[in-house]
């Protein structure tokens, strides 16, 4: 992967060969062995004025004539172009696909970030009255507050966390370690959500090889990591016609079906990227995904349990919040964190033992959840 | 950003009025609108029905950092409101003292402007709450 941040020199397709190189290099094949390529991005057309991506990344990387498709589902565009590679394969259409996400954001101004960004939401009934992204969170916060009693200090424990997280992955946009009193005091975005309760404006790209299990076992004995399980669901756009606010059922159903591929249960999991575009999301991810009880993660996350090497490791990347969200890349960026993790390839923030790791990759307020469950290949 | 006047036109019964949906199969209401009751699927018959125009605060967010076209209102409420017979949307809250923006608070709706695309641009109209 690219490293994520503020990238001015760098254009789209600098980012995407950047980071499909390194990837290549990584599995050290050629690139002639790939047989299709699967890309994520949000909101190019917006951003960068760039449609038709799929033909973008394969042009560009020098894979042309083999078929590149993208994916979108809003901010988990990266997650769903991983398992549209993983189902490739698992169909016995191909046996190596390269799989990216990419994101550049910061060729246009905040005010059209926002527009293009508002677009994971439902516009005709929520944003055109002038709801905002963070105001849609902001009122899952409200209510969270409302039903368990979770405090502001609670969400910013996650922001804080995340951030000394970051200080140790070279790749994150941010290496700089915050407070619990610098997230209360910063400005408020909309409320109870304050600027630092939210994720940046972030470019970036990241890459990955598939290869069928077999095929990986042989070629790479002890680097593959395997993919244990792969599930996705959907949930209404707009928050108003859900059931509940304080938990994302896209979230709980997925989880549901990773675990039963998988045959683990969610003590069995070491360390999860979850997908914390706001603070309240990392929350209710981590009681959606059944790492604590409902109404129990504000706590859990205030009391340390979260941080690298307790109870559970979640975020070790650094986050969304800390190390950056190029919003098509992040599921894919989730999936390179996981892989360097159960590889032990994670200095300074490595997780003791790491046997299996989730993501969980969120579009917009929830109306889309991918998630995968990895494990370490077997060490002799 | 702007907006083709057919856009704004073609919801006017909806943000005009609070007309959504019921389906007569299994009884549930709905709005926005569904062209296709989750519930029953082929099997719904949907009909147009009022909403209730009262409700009560479900959750709230005072919103700071404003999108373009409510600048100028920063900073104001918006809501999920939750009406009289357990239907919610999202809408904003005007004309009400702050301390009365409270989960549980009664609302009822009120006919405002929602947004000008600028000063030759459509002028969007609709459901706005406000605290009773
Ligand atoms: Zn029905």
């Amino acid at each position: 992967m690219t490293k994520f941040g503020e990238h001015w020199e760098a254009s789209f397709r600098e980012m995407v060969v950047e980071a499909g190189a390194k990837a290549i290099a990584d599995a050290g094949i050629e690139g002639r062995e790939l047989q299709a390529v699967y890309g994520g991005s949000m909101a190019s057309g917006r951003l960068i004025s760039q449609e038709h991506i799929g033909a973008l990344i394969a042009d560009q990387m020098g894979l042309a004539p083999i078929p590149s498709t993208r994916c979108e589902a809003a901010c988990a565009s990266g997650g769903v172009a991983f398992r549209e590679g993983y189902l490739s394969i698992a169909s016995g259409a191909y046996d190596v696909v390269a799989v990216g996400g990419v994101e550049k954001m910061t060729d246009v101004s905040a005010e059209d970030v926002a527009i293009a960004l508002g677009g994971a939401g439902d516009q005709e009934w929520e944003l055109f009255n002038g709801a905002t992204f963070p105001a849609i969170y902001a009122l899952m916060a409200r209510r969270h507050m409302k039903e368990y009693g979770t405090t502001e200090e609670q969400m910013a424990a996650c922001a804080v966390k995340n951030h000394a997280n970051a200080m140790h992955n070279p790749y994150a946009q941010y290496h700089k370690a915050i407070t619990i009193e610098d997230v209360m005091k910063s400005g408020y975005i909309s409320e109870p959500l304050k600027l630092l309760d939210c994720s940046p404006i972030t470019d970036g790209a990241a890459a990955v090889i598939l290869c069928a299990t077999e095929k990986a076992k042989k070629l790479y004995p002890e680097k593959a990591v395997e993919v244990l399980a792969s599930s996705q669901a959907s949930d209404t756009l707009a928050l108003a016609s859900r059931q509940s606010m304080t938990a994302m059922n896209a979230t709980a159903v997925a989880a549901q079906q990773a675990f039963a591929q998988a045959k683990l249960a969610p003590k069995d999991i070491q360390l999860a990227e979850v997908h914390d575009c706001f603070t309240i999301a990392e929350i209710m991810a981590i009681e959606d995904l059944g790492f604590f009880k409902k109404g129990a993660g504000g706590k859990a996350a205030a009391d340390g349990e979260t941080a690298l090497n307790a109870k559970i490791s979640v975020n070790t990347s650094g986050g969304l919040k800390a190390c950056g969200h190029p919003v098509g890349a992040t599921g894919v960026k989730q999936v390179v964190e996981a892989c360097w993790q159960l590889r032990g390839e994670a200095k300074g923030r490595q997780v003791d033992d790491a046997e299996h790791a989730l993501t969980q990759n969120v579009g917009g307020s929830g109306a889309t959840c991918v998630m995968h469950i990895f494990k370490r290949a077997d060490r002799k | 950003m702007r907006h083709a006047l057919p856009l704004i036109w073609r919801k006017s019964l909806e943000r005009y009025r609070l007309i959504g949906c019921s389906c007569e199969n299994c009884g549930t209401d709905y709005f926005p609108p569904r062209k296709v009751c989750p519930k029953c699927r082929r099997k719904g018959k949907i009909a147009p029905k009022q909403m209730p125009t009262e409700g009560k605060v479900y959750s709230y967010s005072l919103v700071h950092a404003a999108p373009s076209g409510f600048e100028f209102e920063a900073p104001y409420h918006v809501a999920i409101v939750e009406l009289a017979n357990g239907v919610r949307l999202l809408t904003q809250i005007v004309d009400s003292d702050a301390a009365k923006v409270k989960i549980g608070a009664p609302v009822k709706m009120v006919f405002r402007k929602i947004f000008e695309d600028d000063c030759e641009g459509v002028i969007a109209y609709g459901y706005k709450f406000k605290a009773v």
